[in-house]
């Protein structure tokens, strides 16, 4: 990942996962593309999911899953003690992500319900940053690996990355998108942080709001309309409490 | 000679999810095998009461970020026949290509960057970045163009957009699909060479006696729903599959187990394979000859090639899919959906085995219960049963803690475990 001909540093980049689908680390292994030079640039040392290596110390910590059990606590403290950077990866580890529902039921029904008369050890669901401090959060269910790429090239040069301020919406414009909001569908574009290039409306599908809330987005206009145009209460709720990104407004 | 031998592997690498693995031979007998499963459980059955049907696909797509397409299309399949909806044909061939672009990634990731290290004698796919850069380039090749599949039939490749009840919400544009042709074409001399790679690689040879689950194929090799089928001579109908998997809770892990008319089973490429091997394409069955699967194959190492050789019948399918699609023209690729009160199960055959989704509606549409039993969950009590057996047989003189314990790390890795997926 050179840029200019010049060689950036080299970081050394451990990933770990917690409560979730690993479906962001996945995505480092993702868009084939770019995936050599993207592993090229870094030095890899601990990521359980591809690698046996184990090598100790390193800069750069991504975490992916929320918390919710007591031992996960311990390991993502030592991570944290290990990490120069500490980096939440994904919904699961920014907002809880859909694990948070989890959080509405009585646990010790729900554990009845799934596991009978052997309950298993489980916590209310909690993003990472509600457990030790975190840099920086990519949100995204899963992450955009563009987006990841992006941000380890900001690293890499020692440039700090500017989240993008502007909502979903403008990414469906630029992708001459439908507006599926328009067209009847519940869809959280308006008031959803950009950065993913829309990928949901274009597949039909709108915006569940995985990445949380966009800066100044105005929350309460959009409810008023979403509940103008017929969408009850309970829908608008029910979507924007899906990944825990609205937890203020849910 | 006596041989004492001790493993003890702790949160298993190149695998999805956490287990551990511990082994104990004492004077050449095994005295303790066993696989457990310490991943944390996420609850999703109980999350999944109360959710409406146009939410549950989505949500249940997110048991699993390796076959997140699988769950979702498990997912509609149980909502559609809840609700008695019949999707279009062109509906059908989307989500088998979308299936069959989550075998192809799913597979290649977990022979290339999983597996194959193992036979490589590498740590990691990563040191082979720049030892041999024309293997991981044939990799990825092999890899994109299964992504790019997903992408382009179910928007994206983890937790699609697209797979919705009713059909599929986008057909792709006709040069998009044209493109995917020419790309899997392409990759024909791509699987051929993977071919050659893993013909290299020295398989342990070890086989147990086992029963093998799978959907049971009629014209076609199956992938979305049907008859169920064991290897022991089992058959039900799909709403009956909790009498194919009998799920009971263990004191030991978060993971349940599975059982049929033995102590545990397998589902799977072998399963798929030993159960529907005439359904394959001509090229699939050429390459399983010449890499010596053979059903009944009981040997789960052989897993591994049991993934190409359903590479290359995906690939040749892919193209035959992609051609009907571009013949069909424009055409409808969604119904109207009335929820109703009722129940519905969906079986789709995902790359690690058969997925069950199951769905108990009220008069809204709104979720009352659901149950996923998911293809490692079945899997998980096996891997347990085959680790003594395997201990035993290698216990011999000149074997090593750390011989052994790559033998049982690559057991368990035969089977690609979604342990995540397999606790929801
Ligand atoms: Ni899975």
């Amino acid at each position: 990942m050179k840029y200019l001909g010049i060689e950036p540093k080299r970081l050394r980049f451990a990933v770990f996962e917690f409560t979730g689908c690993e479906g962001c680390e996945l995505q480092l292994a993702n868009k084939e593309e770019t995936l050599l030079a993207f592993l090229m640039a870094i030095d890899v040392i601990d990521f359980r999911e591809v690698s046996s290596a184990r090598n100790g110390e390193y800069d750069v910590a991504l975490v992916d899953g929320a918390i919710s059990r007591a031992d996960e606590v311990e390991r993502l403290r030592e991570i944290r003690r290990r990490a120069k950077v500490l980096v939440a990866l994904g919904s699961c580890a920014c907002f809880g992500g859909v694990n948070r529902m989890k959080n509405a039921c009585d646990l010790e029904e729900a554990n009845r319900e799934v596991y009978g008369d052997h309950p298993k050890e489980t916590l209310p669901t909690r993003a990472i940053h509600e457990v030790v401090p975190v840099d920086l959060k990519i949100p995204g269910c899963p992450v955009s690996k563009a987006e990841v790429e992006r941000i380890v090239q900001h690293l890499l040069f020692e440039v700090p990355y500017q989240f993008p301020v502007y909502p979903v919406c403008l990414e469906c414009k630029q992708r001459f998108t439908v507006c599926l909001f328009d067209r009847g569908q519940l869809c959280l574009g308006p008031i959803t942080r950009g950065g993913c290039d829309a990928p949901c409306p274009a597949g039909g599908l709108g915006c569940w709001g995985c990445r949380g809330q966009a800066a100044e987005a105005n929350i309460d206009e959009f409810q008023s309309i979403a509940r103008e145009r017929g969408h009850s209460e309970r829908e608008i709720a029910e979507r924007m409490g899906f990944f825990g990104g609205f937890e203020e407004h849910s | 000679m006596k041989i004492d031998l001790n493993v003890d592997v702790h949160h298993l690498t190149r695998v999805e999810g956490h287990g551990n693995i511990h082994v104990r031979v004492r004077d050449g007998r095994v005295v303790d095998a066993r696989w457990d499963v310490v991943e944390t459980p996420r609850f999703f059955e109980v999350m999944l009461k109360g959710k409406h049907y146009t939410t549950a696909g989505i949500l249940s797509a997110r048991i699993c970020g390796i076959c997140s397409i699988g769950h979702c299309l498990a997912s509609v399949r149980a909502t559609e026949s809840a609700f008695g909806v019949e999707i279009p044909a062109a509906a059908r061939k989307l989500r088998l290509l979308a299936k069959h672009g989550e075998t192809l990634q799913s597979h290649f990731l977990h022979l290339f960057f999983l597996a194959a290290p193992d036979f490589l004698g590498a740590p990691s796919v990563l040191p082979l970045v720049e030892k041999a850069p024309e293997a991981v380039r044939l990799a990825l090749r092999l890899k994109g163009a299964g992504n790019r599949l997903c992408d382009a039939v179910a928007g994206r490749t983890t937790h699609p957009v697209s797979l919705q009840v009713g059909g599929v919400a986008v057909l792709p544009p006709r040069a998009r699909l044209l493109a995917l042709r020419d790309e899997l074409e392409r990759t024909l001399p791509d699987l051929a060479a993977a071919a050659d790679l893993i013909a290299g690689f020295e398989v342990p040879g070890f086989e147990r006696e086992t029963e093998y689950v799978s959907l049971l194929g009629e014209e076609e090799y199956p992938f979305i729903g049907g008859q169920l089928v064991s290897s022991d001579g089992v058959e039900r109908a799909e709403h009956q599959y909790r009498e194919m998997t009998n799920e009971y809770v263990v004191e030991s892990g978060t993971s349940k187990w599975c059982r049929l008319s033995r102590p545990s089973f397998a589902v799977g490429p072998l399963a798929r394979f030993n159960n529907n091997h005439e359904l394959l394409h001509p090229e699939a069955k050429k390459l399983a000859a010449r890499l010596g699967l053979e059903a009944p194959c009981h040997n789960p190492f052989m897993a591994h090639v049991a993934r190409l050789v359903e590479c290359v019948h995906v690939t040749h399918d892919t193209i035959r899919l992609l051609e009907e699609l571009v013949d069909l023209g424009e055409a409808q690729t969604m119904v109207k959906v009335t929820p109703r009160a009722g129940e519905g199960v969906g079986a789709v055959e995902v790359p690690r085995g058969i997925l069950y989704h199951h769905y108990m509606y009220d008069d809204d549409g709104r979720i009352m219960r659901a149950n996923c039993v998911i293809p490692t969950t079945q899997n998980n009590a096996n891997i347990h049963h085959d680790l003594p057996v395997l201990a035993e047989r290698f216990a011999v003189e000149g074997m090593t803690d750390e011989k052994l314990e790559l033998l049982c790390s690559m057991l368990v890795r035969s089977y690609d475990p979604c342990i995540s997926c397999s606790v929801h």
